[in-house]
């Protein structure tokens, strides 16, 4: 036992056993990299129309386009490069689902830690809504609202984060809960420490592990949404394509045997979403108290 | 003596994990005669509950027996198949556990799993099987047994439910029962009804008990030999009145100190200081040198056990028989 | 039990209730309902005669009552679009996005039970570690890119089952069914396998966490004490423990994939009530929507309840009244 084991390091030397869990969150930090920087790495800006000339349009991968460089994974309807048109829908797609995860984060771990402890009726009426919320499905709340509400960014993560605070909600208040009834809350409460405080430095930190896992796999989940928003149109606006809407694209060239339009960015989502998930069960086994011996 | 039903030597049993070789029973040796009732006494992870589960076959990996020998009824049991073992488990030897609503199934009534346990040994006609487990159930203690093996387990207290396990763990006539803290769990008025069932049941059937616990007070009301287990071995073994009147090892003889019967009244009771050694790193030679107040630099070799008028004890230094007590 | 029974009815009932308020002045209050069946150049005249006979000029809550009177008649509204009464809409479509679910769920659910229990009883296997990987999978990918690679893979690239459409129906009870005819069949079969997937990777998932958990538990470990063979355990102990969260989940994920039907209908072009909430959305057409939602709510309801009572039904804890 080394002396200078923190939880942290002791965590991560776990994780590190295994290969797999260290290789997915080498590729979704790879990926994030690739949406950040996506203006830099992009051989074009997808957005600018200037740019686009639709004599470049549906060309195979390989195709050396109008702009004078090759097209290494082809382009799509529009004339865009799709590899370029990947790595900037990377960089929405992952900025829906950072921003949708973390306010759902946010508010559901708010409500969940109030209902918890203050208790009482408005206990009762918050996981009431809560388990209702819980039971409809998020895709069909998704919908409606988007629906209602229009195209845009902010309708968009509204969705999202209306479809998932429930999450975050049960979650939040089942490990409040358990903590609240600990005797160290009990002792910090008599204390002359406000209560507010005692929430925020005691109980808070201690619910943190089941959140985190909850927060990996709905920041998937907030992508997967998205990209199925947008591929049945609902999503956000043409001119600012993610990841789903390129591949609606390319749906209806699929049957001519022009696959890579809709394939390619597909891949793209696969990986990111697959990445993220492999991390969040890594490390909701190592959180998980029952399955260590 | 007669052969005794059960015979334990050397008995050793090892969990492989991640973070090193655990040697949970390392070295053990014990007698069992017929209908003797034998008391496995130790704190949590003196490896009493895995010396249990090795004379069942039922160690869970990464651990499995690596060496030693257990004869029952004259068969050895450590070179058997599964299929030979599963065949004596229930039949010759059964264990009963510490938490009885674990214990049974909440969704099965109690006949079902009377009936399952007997369909496991033997092919007895339904009436048959019935007659059998309400007649079990009636030597328990249960009052209107046929009635009740239609009911389920949430219909009975924790008490009666232990008593039901009892009654399961009996259904073949084994020669020995393994319990694992059976009481520990149960209100302390039932427990003494509990005790005190076993141990009439045991002298009436004839089976063989080996009670464990950490509960020295609890176990020396009803067993007639003791063995106390630090670390994975046997630190002291012998008939109970001898032991408790007259302890040779320091532990043995903390256990009865801590005990609240045998303290004076307005003196603070003893208590062994420090804590049990993880049994990952355990230091050389004796593992309770460094709680104990008579070690010595001797300790720093691992002390055989010295057998003397049918007792046993691990220690250089034993109490009440040294001349040689360090400063 | 019976006061469980009463109590879950209840319930249920307040839920539709509340669900009904929320989903119908969700839909009507925002926006402007009357965009959509008049032409832009409609003058203030027609507007008003049109905003009149809808009974859209009326208050808000005395709409609710008379589409909740409507609807305790069958009667759910025209849609705007189709301009044809909505049951009649909801119901001609119904049959299809019911087949499609049942075939779907039933059939991820008895193979993801076994498969998971498989994965958990020996979870070192090369065949459990094969499972829990795909089931990674199934779970993870979105459930319309599945469906967009068995296109390409099974009707373009292949060429062995078609890339959309119903196919052949048969008529049972008046009602039309594609499952009897193998032409039918060969057209559900992919939409079916799309909408399971994810079910399946979940009870995978659900049956390999129960198993691993029950299998370390005392229950287990006295019931090989006494000597049952491990296939006896498996069959009366495991199915009979891991039966309640396999149903809890089973119920909840049943809506699921009602909502889910909405994306695989979409691509496969199956003709279900799903396709038709999406067109629906997409031109705002709020009978149908509002319609829509509230069998939603309901069947939810009505599954959740009958998930109760199956509850009562099979743990002895439920049936007499103890708390469990």
């Amino acid at each position: 036992m080394s002396a200078e084991s923190t939880p942290l390091r002791r965590f991560w030397a776990e994780y590190r056993e295994n290969k797999i869990a260290v290789v997915a969150l080498v590729v979704v930090v790879a990926l994030i990299l690739l949406a950040l920087f996506a203006s830099v790495v992009s051989p074009q800006n997808p957005y600018d129309l200037a740019n686009l000339s639709l004599m470049d349009s549906r060309r195979p991968p390989g195709f050396v386009g109008s702009g004078g460089y090759t097209h290494i994974l082809g382009t799509d309807p529009q004339g865009r490069d799709l590899l370029s048109a990947i790595f900037y829908g990377l960089r929405i797609s992952i900025q829906i689902g950072l921003a949708a995860g973390l306010v759902s984060l946010t508010i559901g771990t708010a409500l969940g830690i109030t209902a918890a402890y203050v208790g009482g009726r408005i206990e009762a009426l918050i996981m009431r809504l809560v388990d209702l919320q819980l039971s409809f499905p998020a895709i069909l709340l998704a919908l409606v609202i988007v629906a209602l509400l229009g195209q845009g960014k902010t309708q968009l993560i509204g969705a999202l984060v209306a479809a998932q605070y429930a999450y975050f909600a049960r979650t939040a208040y089942g490990a409040a809960k358990a903590e609240r009834g600990k005797d160290y809350i009990e002792a910090a409460l008599a204390t002359p420490l406000s209560g507010r405080l005692v929430v925020l430095r005691h109980l808070l930190p201690n619910c943190t592990p089941p959140l985190i896992v909850v927060a990996t796999v709905q920041i998937a989940n907030s992508i997967s949404l998205e990209a199925t928003l947008s591929f049945l149109g609902l999503g956000l606006p043409v001119t600012e394509p993610s990841l789903g809407m390129l591949i609606a694209n390319g749906f209806p060239y699929m049957m001519s045997g022009r696959y890579w339009i809709s394939v390619y960015p597909g891949v793209a989502l696969i990986i990111l979403i697959v990445a993220i998930n492999i991390v969040g069960d890594q490390v909701r086994d190592q959180f998980n108290p029952r399955l260590r011996k | 003596m007669t052969d005794p039903v059960l015979s334990v030597e050397n008995l050793s049993t090892h969990f492989f994990t991640r973070a090193g070789v655990v040697k949970a029973v390392d070295g053990v040796s014990f007698d069992l005669a017929k209908g003797e009732i034998m008391g496995l006494v130790g704190e949590s992870g003196s490896g009493k509950t895995v010396t249990g589960f090795s004379l069942l076959g039922l160690v869970d990996a990464p651990g499995r027996i690596v060496a030693g020998s257990i004869k029952l009824n004259g068969t050895e049991l450590t070179t058997l198949s599964e299929k030979a073992l599963r065949a004596r488990r229930g039949r010759e030897i059964s264990m009963i556990f510490q938490d009885p609503i674990a214990t049974l199934n909440p969704m099965l009534t109690i006949g079902q799993q009377m009936r399952l346990a007997i369909d496991a040994h033997e092919r007895l006609s339904a009436r048959a099987a019935e007659a059998r487990a309400a007649d079990l159930l009636t030597q328990v203690g249960i009052p209107s047994a046929s009635a009740r093996l239609r009911a389920y387990p949430h219909e009975f207290s924790g008490g009666m439910r232990q008593r039901v396990a009892i009654a399961i763990a009996l259904l073949h006539h084994p020669a020995v029962i393994v319990a694992d803290e059976p009481t520990t769990a149960l209100d302390v008025s039932i427990q003494a009804q509990i005790l005190f069932q076993m141990r009439d049941l045991a002298r009436e059937t004839g089976t063989a008990l080996i009670w464990i616990s950490h509960d020295l007070a609890v176990v020396s009301s009803l067993a007639s030999k003791l063995a106390v287990m630090y670390a994975g071995r046997i630190v002291e073994q012998g008939p109970t009145a001898k032991l408790l009147r007259d302890p040779r090892h320091p532990y043995t003889a903390g256990l009865i100190g801590s005990l609240p019967a045998t303290a004076k009244p307005g003196v603070p009771l003893t208590q062994i200081p420090g804590t049990t050694p993880s049994l990952l790193s355990l230091p050389r030679g004796c593992p309770f040198a460094p709680r104990c107040d008579r070690s010595t630099k001797r300790c720093g070799t691992d002390p055989e056990m010295t057998l003397q008028d049918g007792r046993g004890w691990r220690c250089f230094h034993p109490v009440g028989q040294d001349t040689e007590v360090p400063a | 039990m019976l006061g469980f029974i009463i109590q879950r009815f209840i319930q249920a009932v307040l839920v539709m209730a509340v669900m009904s308020i929320i989903v119908f002045c969700g839909v009507y209050a925002i926006g402007n309902p009357i965009d959509i069946v008049l032409p832009p150049e409609a003058t203030q005249d027609i507007r008003e005669e049109v905003i009149r006979r809808l009974g859209l000029d009326r208050p808000l809550y005395e709409q609710y009552f008379i589409f909740i009177s409507n609807l305790l008649q069958g009667d759910l509204g025209r849609s705007f679009v189709y301009n044809i009464p909505v049951l009649e809409l909801i119901g001609g479509r119904l049959p299809a996005t019911l087949e499609l679910v049942l075939i779907s769920v039933i059939s991820a659910t008895f193979l993801g039970v076994s498969l998971g229990i498989y994965a958990g009883y020996r979870p070192d296997s090369w065949i459990s570690k094969t499972i829990m990987a795909v089931s990674v999978l199934g779970f993870s990918v979105p459930s319309f890119w599945v469906g967009l690679i068995l296109i390409l893979f099974f009707a373009v690239n292949l060429g062995w089952l078609p890339a959309g459409g119903r196919g052949e129906t048969v008529e049972i009870w008046g009602v039309r069914w594609s499952f009897p005819t193998l032409n039918g069949l060969s057209h559900i079969v992919l939409p079916a396998v799309n909408l399971a997937l994810f079910k399946l990777a979940m009870m995978i998932r659900l049956a390999r966490a129960g198993t691993r958990e029950i299998m370390l538990t005392d229950t287990i470990k006295f019931a090989r004490a006494a000597g049952l063979s491990e296939g006896t355990i498996l069959r009366r102990h495991l199915l009979k423990l891991i039966s309640i969260p396999i149903i809890t989940v089973f119920g909840l994920e049943l809506g699921s994939t009602l909502a889910f039907a909405v994306v695989t209908e979409t691509i496969f072009s199956w003709p279900g009530v799903g396709k038709l909430i999406i067109d629906s959305i997409g031109v705002l057409d709020r009978p149908v929507m509002v319609a829509y939602l509230i069998l939603v709510a309901f069947l939810f309801v009505t599954i959740n309840f009958v998930i109760d009572l199956i509850f009562a039904l099979i743990d002895p804890r439920v049936r007499h009244g103890a708390s469990a």
